[in-house]
């Protein structure tokens, strides 16, 4: 009788599991990436903290105060105390401070900017005295003489009304606040996406990852990506900052404003990709970013508009695209502007980041 | 026999100036653990690295499981596990997410769970990387390479600067790889690594294969595959042509205060030996045989020995 055939079958000791799809690696990489910045206490306090600290401190140094009151001196003579009358009597006299002293004590307290004007008066004349270099001294001496000559009877040409406007929307925070966000989504990008692929290149784990049959799209696609995840809580917690501790108003709708901030996230991830795409070392790249971004920082109007600057290099300052995003955002956080209207700047961050992505392609080292 | 990896006049020079890899052929057959070794500085990396495909060879050819990197990058990568020297993976991940994360770059992963299991990690799978002993890093540095599910495993000086012990387990992991028909090439600077894990090994030296085969047939290749080693106390000094000229010598070195003779039979060697030591009026304060080791083949073949440090 012929013995049953026994087919021995090698155990299956390694147990495949699952077949991976075609996106699995890139969102491992996505999901890995946001793990290890979350658990990165300096990453949540440089991208999401400081940038609320730096808002907070700046709204509160220049809220809108109200008006100064304008220090003066009278110098005492026998003249003085009609000097004192007619500006008690004047309408603007809560603005103005006046002192009564000896001609040496006021003069030299005028230039040590105690006071911005010295009045003498001999009775027919008045003679101010004042510093056309100093804005204030400027200012107090018109004041000064407008409240005068209308305390003693001057009477206006034209009939003026004013009315005071310090509206949400043309105050100093609310010019910061998208600044800010530029600037953040600026910083966060350059660091985010340089410091990380150096520290990766250093540490040989680029190198091991292309040993593996991970993408090397995947990986930068999904570098990308995590920047896009980190921008979206970015721009909302900043204007919502805005809007609850300064009754920010946001004129243009958040749907386009978050349009905006990925394109510069994309542009500035571009950027932080190229400056990295070489350096071995954290301190190398370090250095290097910083070189980038400071001109920004001066020129792009994060802090005061970049009109101050002189009109010859205007062009070269709205080519930059830090400038372009926050003229974007301006536009549309502030004015309500559309995204059509703003295709220039937004040209200029897209060309931006493709170009430096294209370079930073071909120039990238994985090891 | 398909030949698991096969390279010919393999030569890599770096910069136009630096020759790292001089014109070297290798075969590694499947299911062979194949051991690179060398003194630092040999070329071994390079070799290595050439093989895995991250660097390109500045002439040769290398063909891995019949294919060539230029025209099958993806395929091979899938069917290869490596281990590079030197790898920081992320601190803030775990152990369990960095096995799996590599596991999401194969198109047919092995289990994250039994990879764990099989290299003792399943019990720190939710530690911090950072927090891991060298031993346990560079077990977690080898699960990355086996969760691909790979054919040929790639180790590059997998145990430098471990301590006996996590030694010990990494050579384990090697020879259960070895057991489901995995192949394996290693680069090492041990000498008990090379001889005790490795089937066959190629010793090389300046960027060059200097000798090649299993570790037995290199030490019974050495002409005098036994050491007697001893030192001596008072008596006259004694000129070294003495010992050469004792049955069976074949060579004679001097190191530290201790004399090795590499002798055919020491049963031969050992009496004459005592006669002369007595003759000079000295006396023997130590005295030991062994078999010779690869470190002997190493500084046979080279003079140098395979460790300056």
């Amino acid at each position: 009788m012929a013995l049953p055939e026994i087919q021995v079958e090698p155990p299956d000791v390694t147990t495949p599991v699952a077949v991976n799809g075609r996106w699995a690696g890139y969102w491992a990489i996505l999901g890995a990436r946001m793990k290890e910045l979350w658990r990165e206490p300096e990453v949540i306090f440089w991208v999401f903290v400081f940038p609320l600290l730096l808002a907070f401190g700046l709204g509160i140094a220049f809220r809108n105060k109200p008006a100064d009151v304008t220090p003066i001196a009278v110098v005492s003579n026998s003249n003085a105390q009609a000097v004192i009358d007619l500006l008690q009597r004047s309408p603007g006299k809560n603005a103005i401070h006046a002192d009564l002293l000896d001609e040496k004590t006021a003069l030299d307290r005028f230039r040590l900017g105690q006071y911005s004007l010295v009045v003498t008066s001999d009775g027919n004349e008045l003679l101010y005295r004042y510093d056309p270099a100093r804005p204030e001294s400027v200012l107090a001496r018109s004041q000064v003489d407008d409240a005068l000559q209308t305390a003693a009877g001057r009477t206006s040409a034209i009939k003026a009304e004013t009315t005071q406007s310090s509206e949400p929307g043309a105050r100093y925070i609310d010019f910061l606040i998208p600044g800010l966000l530029g600037m953040n989504l600026m910083n966060s990008g350059m660091w985010g996406i340089g410091f990380a692929v150096v520290d990766m290149r250093q540490r040989k784990l680029l190198k091991r990852f292309i040993a593996s049959p991970m993408r090397r799209t995947d990986f930068l696609l999904a570098l990308g990506s995590s920047r896009l995840v980190l921008m979206i809580i970015e721009v909302v917690l900043l204007l919502g900052f805005g809007v609850l501790a300064f009754h920010m108003k946001v004129e243009g709708s958040l749907l386009s404003i978050l349009f905006v901030a990925s394109l510069g996230a994309v542009s500035f991830g571009g950027v932080g990709l190229l400056t990295a795409s070489r350096a071995q070392k954290i301190e190398s790249v370090s250095g290097l970013i910083n070189l980038v971004m400071m001109p920004m920082w001066i020129f792009s109007g994060v802090f005061f508009s970049y009109e101050r600057f002189p009109q010859v290099i205007q062009p070269v300052i709205k080519a930059l695209p830090l400038t372009a995003l926050n003229d974007a955002l301006r536009a549309i956080i502030l004015q309500g502007a559309s995204l059509s209207s703003q295709w220039i700047p937004l040209a200029v961050m897209a060309i931006w980041g493709g170009v430096s992505f294209l370079i930073a392609l071909k120039w990238f080292r994985w090891s | 026999m398909e030949v698991a990896i096969r390279c010919h006049d393999l030569k890599k020079t770096y910069d136009g100036k630096v020759e790292a890899v001089r014109g070297l052929d290798l075969e590694i057959l499947p299911g062979e653990c194949f051991g690179l070794l060398g003194p630092n500085g040999a070329g071994k990396t390079t070799t290595i690295e050439i093989l895995e495909g991250l660097l390109a060879p500045t002439s040769g050819e290398v063909e891995i499981l019949g294919m060539t990197w230029q025209g099958h990058e993806r395929e091979l990568r899938e069917s290869l596990g490596i281990s590079l020297q030197e790898t920081r993976l992320s601190e803030k991940l775990t152990v369990r997410e960095t096995v799996e994360l590599f596991a999401s770059f194969y198109r047919h992963p092995a289990s994250s769970a039994f990879v764990l299991e099989e290299l003792s990690l399943t019990e720190k799978a939710d530690a911090m990387v950072g927090k891991l002993s060298g031993g346990q890093k560079q077990r977690l540095a080898v699960a990355t390479a086996l969760v691909g599910n790979p054919k040929i495993l790639f180790l590059d000086e997998p145990t430098t600067g471990l301590d006996p012990q996590s030694r010990r387990q990494l050579w384990e992991i090697v020879r259960q790889f070895q057991q489901r028909s995995g192949t394996v090439m290693l680069t090492t600077h041990y000498m008990d690594e090379a001889e005790r894990l490795c089937d066959r090994l190629a010793i090389i030296d300046h960027g060059k294969v200097i000798a090649a085969g299993t570790p037995a047939e290199l030490i019974s290749g050495l002409s005098g595959h036994h050491v007697v080693e001893f030192a001596i106390n008072g008596g006259q000094p004694v000129d070294e042509g003495l010992w050469s000229s004792l049955p069976g010598v074949q060579r004679v070195r001097h190191e530290d205060g201790f004399f090795c003779l590499q002798v055919d039979e020491p049963h031969h060697t050992i009496p004459a030996l005592l006669l002369a030591v007595q003759q000079q009026g000295a006396q023997l304060a130590h005295l030991t045989t062994r078999q010779a080791s690869l470190e002997d083949v190493f500084v046979h073949l080279t003079g140098r020995r395979l460790r300056e440090d």
